[in-house]
């Protein structure tokens, strides 16, 4: 085990656009940041160029923990290892086929390209039934034959994949022993290692997506490590998983697949541990980014976590990550009239290139962040990067497009544009927390990304959240997240029985070995961490249902009427219906066991040398902002120059390096020991 | 009241957004896995005054675009004569009847008056699709049926919940008509659940913006979604364009059915004139009026996924001439088929009139079948009887940009196929194929999609297999050039001697035993365009993958490919081809925005 209590902790995490760093020495309380481009032809450049930035002194460093979007960029743009597939004879063209579903609603088109091309998709004798029963016997020979086939063909990776292998994964095993003997390394994924459920063809592409990114996930950690050793780096290297939780470099690739969106899932861990260490355990995070936002639920510090996430149109990867939705607006959201004369904010968006007006890349159709600019609330010095583009350009570009058909001067646009995008985001985060479960409501709002604290309150204020809560370094969430992350292990095991019926003690047996099965693998980690949690819930249906409610359980211990209670007490709580006469199914039991790290002291992430005595030293300049209507004469401040525990009230606005945050008239922001902005909202606006 | 136009984006995404989550709820707490999986259910608000569309839910069925406001109008216009209670706070009415302005039995309306201030504001309205609402055959698909009362218990609206209370008596009849009725109450509570979201967040809006407000920004939103469809339909160059679509047979008599559609574009309009399609049928391939007119506009919403849903939208369309014919359906007439495959027939005949016109906007036709195999018998290992449904897709159309999707869901509907080994687990058969249907798609400069191919065998008992698919005759259109899709094929293997139903895509009760076969190869999208324009290396690639035969590449577009690995023979191409290699590419226009 190594020292109880670590030194230097560096989070980095490469993102689309940038790679941000955050070291913490808990000896010294000394915080360094990094932000640099990212490098998407090997991340590892961008990595080592934060290290650098930072002036991180890699020989002092305890750890490193690491979120990485190679999985996540190989996936989605099908930059993937050359891999094969040997799977049940008749079903090769389960990958392909999918659930026959199309990616909208309305519109007869849609493309859709598998994981694996269908000459590399081979199938053999075999076939169990749904009770594990042999059908038809595994033909070794074929698999010998298939296999030799994919390697002469120049396979990297490959996947066995059989019907029915959760409920007996023998010919799975005895394939993969016969391919070891011939395949030329060891990216041999099977199709019931990772999720070891029915639904053929979500497991397919899981194990699928897995074999597909290990081979670059295997290379890239290597030669991250072999660039952090010649550095000086003696420590342990650990990698985010999409779960929240984070495994070793050594251990990583084997399930690459858990990667796959690790980066939002990190910057749902920080929210979680800010939240909890300023006492707000119930969030809805908002991470606004350029094209698109992130929204996800926290409840009681703990992050939503689902199996079933896909991450585009018929790409499900069905392992347990960190629930995180994206809604289709960000700052470079294109605004237009339509032909009925009515506004619409996206869901087209102008990107990173050439992105908002305001950039001076070339982007010619109006943006949110172009109606930012032109209200006021951002400095249009901040939002550019280049210097090409003048307000007055914004501006005559607002009023040609939008504000001529409008009837409206160019501030009366933007201010519109404004208006329609909070709408349309208030609506979007509703139904993400409805779908989960929960009223907006109860939740404080937790705001990061560059734009989410700009837009927070007025968001806030529509969905009727009470409180908004700003982290100290928003725009560096994720890398934050790294550092705050535990170890963390999720199992899944279907028991599929009605609950009458249920065998109470193969419950409690399933629950222990799970639990057995996460400690001993938490153990095997080199990290020191400070206890141990499980966390136990059930999946829970009335019988004829398809859907599944999670109800979380206090104990493992339990027993079928307090099963039955709690599902019904849970399933009221949701739906407002009672069903005293319909029976219930017990479909999963769960559990997570956690190996909780030291605690860290997040309040140096301002440095405290840095803040000036009064609110007034810590103002930067005033300008007009226009805000609910009217343009405000509204003071603007410097986040690293405000004291420590300051208050004031609304209008105001507060400028960082990563980030703007807006409070609007009628609200009250105060800053909190951590360096966190939290903002009590008002009831006017 | 002149509002504007912020105030009227801003009430418009508040009313979607009550749908919206009328949806969600709805499907969230339903048990019917047809509502809570395959989302076969819809949400909306209609005008109290006639029963016309203000918004409905975006996340609800394609083919309920604007029907519950034919049934929400009936139901006004039968208060008003007396024919039905008159309503009063917290009702909630049901009604299935498919000749009061709905689709077929088993799609149950819920409606509910919304009152402000003692007055009927408006209506709140849902469907949803329940697993069986009783009739000859479990499910409500009866291939052979004749009259409506083959096909299940009719229900005219009638309240089921009176002043929020659930009428149990009401309750207690439908329960003895149907199967597995002990589920249904959960159902009837999701459904009325929904509506009863819809409520609550109605007033919400209505207490934020004001109740004048609202109902001027209402009035104003129907007229702005007129004008929306009409600069929509100024994409279309003025005349008519014709188009034929074909339906196997009614199931019961072995003759075609034909659509015949005239689309003529007058001033900003469009008139669909259906004169001189087949007479109503014996069979259950009738269509009834307001599945017709909502079968039109998901078509145009199709094309035109921009247009808002709002009685408005659909104001500039006129359907003419379907009186007397299948598609204007009159009591006792069968009408099972009407939804899942007749409507999208009717779209089938609007994309083959329109696709000439708007080439950057239409698709040669899709599979446009929702592919019904119904499998009833016993399982003697757990003693006790089942109903099997095997829903499948198939290929969609070429279009302008892209080849079509492969295995797409039915034209009208956006659900998923139940995995194979959930279907195992289930019932008492083994699948031995589930595989692409090769060379189905339609040749084409971008070919059609191709279909779905599968085999499933009875493992244990006897049972009855139905069929209710079409497009087994014909196959789907291909457009501007391109060749149509392949053919729906059903062959039942029983004690290995081959039978292929009489009407190819419609059969009912097929006896078999264990060890029997079924294999359905569902249709493959038609082709775009030209196909001897299509690139040789994307034919090479396809015959790579082995979607087409060697023989298929050179007889269907033209390309020699040979030896191993295959490759293309560019003289062999260039002597099949002719002049005609390239050409005819530049032709296809790209999708405008």
């Amino acid at each position: 085990m190594a020292k109880e209590r670590p030194g230097a902790v560096v989070g980095v995490d490469v993102g689309g656009t940038f790679t941000d760093l955050v070291e913490l020495d808990q000896t010294t309380g000394r915080v360094r940041l990094a932000k640099v481009p990212s490098t998407p032809e090997n991340q590892a450049f961008g990595v080592l160029h934060a290290l650098k930035a930072a002036e991180s002194d890699l020989a002092a460093l305890d750890l490193i923990v690491h979120g990485t979007t190679t999985t996540t960029n190989a996936v989605l743009e099908r930059k993937l290892a050359k891999t094969g597939l040997i799977t049940t004879a008749g079903f090769r063209d389960v990958l392909e086929l999918g659930r026959r579903t199309r990616p909208r609603p309305y519109g007869m088109t849609g493309v859709f390209k598998p994981l694996i091309p269908r000459d590399l998709r081979l199938e053999v004798p075999e076939r169990m039934d749904c009770d594990g029963v042999v059908v038809t016997a595994l033909d070794e020979d074929a698999v010998r034959v298939a296999g030799q086939h994919l390697v002469a063909r120049g396979c990297e990776a490959v996947v066995v994949h059989f019907l029915h292998a959760y409920a007996n994964p023998a010919h799975e095993l005895r394939a993969a022993a016969i391919l070891r003997d011939i395949w030329p390394n060891e990216h041999i994924t099977m199709g019931h290692a990772l999720l070891s459920e029915s639904r053929e063809f979500e497991r397919g592409v899981t194990a699928a997506a897995n074999a597909a990114v290990q081979p670059l996930l295997d290379r890239y950690i290597r030669r991250l490590v072999e660039e952090l050793r010649k550095g000086g780096y003696a420590g342990e290297l650990l990698v985010m998983n999409g779960n929240g939780g984070m495994v070793s470099s050594s251990r990583v690739a084997l399930e690459a697949a858990k990667t796959v969106m690790s980066g939002p899932a990190s910057g749902v861990m920080a929210a979680a541990y800010t939240g909890r260490r300023a006492g707000i355990g119930n969030l809805i995070t908002y991470d606004m980014g350029g094209t698109s936002s992130d929204v996800a639920l926290i409840r009681g510090a703990e992050p939503t976590v689902s199996n079933e996430v896909e991450i585009e149109y018929a790409m499900p990867i069905h392992v347990p990550m960190v629930d995180v939705r994206t809604i289709g607006a960000g700052g470079g959201s294109i605004a237009r009239v339509n032909p009925a004369g009515l506004l619409e904010v996206g869901p087209e968006s102008a990107g990173a290139d050439p992105g908002p007006i305001c950039y001076g890349l070339g982007g010619t159709q109006p943006t949110i962040s172009d109606a930012n600019v032109i209200l006021g609330r951002l400095d249009a010095r901040q939002s550019g990067r280049r210097g090409s583009v003048t307000p007055g350009d914004v501006q005559a570009i607002f009023a040609r497009d939008l504000g001529a058909p409008l009837g409206l001067d160019a501030v009366g646009a933007a201010a519109a544009v404004i208006r329609v995008a909070n709408l349309k985001m208030a609506g979007a985060i509703r139904m993400v927390s409805i779908s989960l479960g929960a009223d907006p409501r109860d939740f404080a709002l937790f705001a990061f990304g560059g734009a989410g604290p700009l837009h927070a309150c007025a968001l806030a204020r529509e969905l009727g959240i009470p409180r908004v809560l700003v982290p100290a370094r928003p725009g560096i969430t994720n890398a934050l997240g790294c550092v705050v992350a535990d170890l963390r292990h999720d199992f899944v095991t279907t028991i599929g029985t009605p609950l009458d019926m249920l065998d109470e003690s193969r419950l409690h047996r399933v629950f222990a070995s799970q639990a057995g099965e996460g400690e001993a693998l938490i153990a095997k980690e080199n990290i020191a961490i400070r206890g141990l949690r499980r966390l136990y819930s059930v999946d829970m249906q009335f019988v004829g249902q398809t859907h599944l409610l999670r109800v979380p359980l206090d104990r493992p211990d339990v027993d079928r009427e307090t099963l039955r209670h709690l599902f019904e007490t849970a399933y009221f709580d949701r739906f407002r219906v009672e069903l005293r006469d319909i029976r219930a199914n017990l479909v999963n039991a769960n559990c997570s066991v956690i190996g909780t790290r030291a605690e860290l002291d997040l309040s140096a992430l301002i440095d405290p040398g840095g803040r000036r005595a009064g609110m007034s030293e810590a103002m930067r300049t005033r300008r007009p902002v226009h805000l609910g209507g009217c343009w405000h004469d509204t003071p603007i401040y410097w986040r690293d120059h405000l004291p420590g525990r300051f208050t004031l009230a609304g209008p105001a606005v507060i400028e960082q390096m990563d980030s703007t945050v807006l409070i609007e008239p009628g609200d009250r922001a105060r800053g909190d020991g951590d360096g966190n902005i939290v903002i009590e909202i008002g009831g006017g606006g | 009241m002149t509002l504007d136009p912020i105030t009227l984006t801003v009430i418009q995404a508040g009313l979607q957004q009550v749908c919206d989550e009328m949806d969600l709820s709805f499907s969230r707490a339903a048990f019917s896995p047809v509502i809570a999986e395959a989302n076969d259910r819809s949400d909306g608000i209609y005008s109290a005054a006639d029963g016309s569309l203000i918004a409905q839910g975006s996340g609800g069925l394609p083919v309920f675009v604007g029907t519950m406001q034919y049934s929400t109008a009936t139901l006004i216009a039968m208060i008003a004569e007396g024919r039905a209670a008159a309503p009063r706070p917290d009702d909630i009415y049901i009604v299935n009847d498919p000749y009061l302005g709905g689709t077929h039995l088993m799609d149950v309306r819920f409606a509910r008056p919304f009152y402000r201030k003692g007055r009927i504001f408006c209506w709140l309205s849902n469907t949803g699709h329940w697993p069986d609402t009783g009739g000859a055959v479990p499910g409500g698909f009866s291939a052979s049926a004749t009259a409506v009362e083959q096909e299940g218990l009719r229900l005219p609206p009638v309240r089921l919940f009176k002043q929020g209370k659930l009428d149990k008596e009401i309750m207690a009849i439908i329960a003895s008509n149907i199967r597995v009725a002990e589920q249904r109450i959960g159902d009837v509570k999701a459904q009325a659940a929904a509506l009863l979201v819809g409520e609550r967040r109605l007033n919400d809006l209505l207490d934020r913006y004001g109740d004048e407000t609202v109902a001027g920004a209402i009035a104003e939103l129907h007229e702005r979604a007129a004008v929306q469809m009409r600069a929509f339909i100024a994409e279309i160059p003025a005349g008519s364009y014709d188009a034929v679509a074909r339906i196997d047979s009614d199931g019961v008599i072995d003759e075609p059915l034909t659509i015949r559609l005239r689309v003529t574009r007058k001033g900003d309009g469009l008139v669909f004139d259906f004169a001189g399609s087949s007479p109503p049928c014996a069979g259950p391939m009738n269509s009834v009026r307001a599945t017709t007119l909502s079968s039109v506009y998901l078509a145009m919403r199709h094309i035109f996924p921009e247009v808002p849903m709002s009685a408005g939208a659909f104001a500039p369309l006129r359907v003419t001439g379907i009186e007397g014919t299948f598609l204007d359906a009159q009591y006792p007439r069968p009408v099972s088929g009407c939804a899942a495959e007749v409507s999208q027939r009717i779209a089938e005949a609007v994309f083959a009139a329109l696709v000439a016109p708007l080439p950057g906007r239409v698709t040669a036709a899709p599979a446009g079948t929702s592919g019904n195999f119904a499998l009833g018998g016993h399982d003697p290992a757990r003693g006790r009887d089942y109903v099997m449904y095997q829903i499948s897709g198939g290929g969609y159309g070429g279009n302008g940009d892209h080849d079509g999707l492969s295995n797409g869901c039915s034209t009208i509907g956006i659900s998923k196929a139940p995995p194979v080994e959930i279907m195992e687990q289930a019932f008492p058969v083994l699948y031995r194929r589930y595989a692409l249907h090769e060379g189905s798609g339609g040749a084409g400069h971008h070919r059609g999609g191709f279909g779905l191919d599968y085999e499933v065998e009875l493992r244990r008992g006897t049972a009855r297999a139905s069929f209710v698919m079409d497009h087994g005759r014909f196959g789907p259109q291909g457009a501007l050039g391109g060749r149509d899709g392949a053919c729906n094929a059903v062959t039942v293997w029983r004690s290995g001697v081959a039978h292929t139903p009489q009407h190819l895509s419609k059969e009912q009760d097929i006896a078999l035993n264990p060890g029997d076969r079924v294999r359905v190869r569902t249709p493959g999208g038609g082709g775009f365009g030209d196909p001897f324009t299509r690139p040789p290396e994307a034919v090479l690639e396809d015959v790579r993958l082995e979607r087409y035969s060697v023989q298929q590449a050179a007889q269907l577009f033209g390309v020699v490919v040979d030896g191993a690995p295959p490759r293309i023979d560019a003289e062999g191409t260039q002597a099949l081809r002719g002049g005609r290699a390239g050409a005819g590419a530049a032709t296809v226009s790209r999708r405008p925005r």
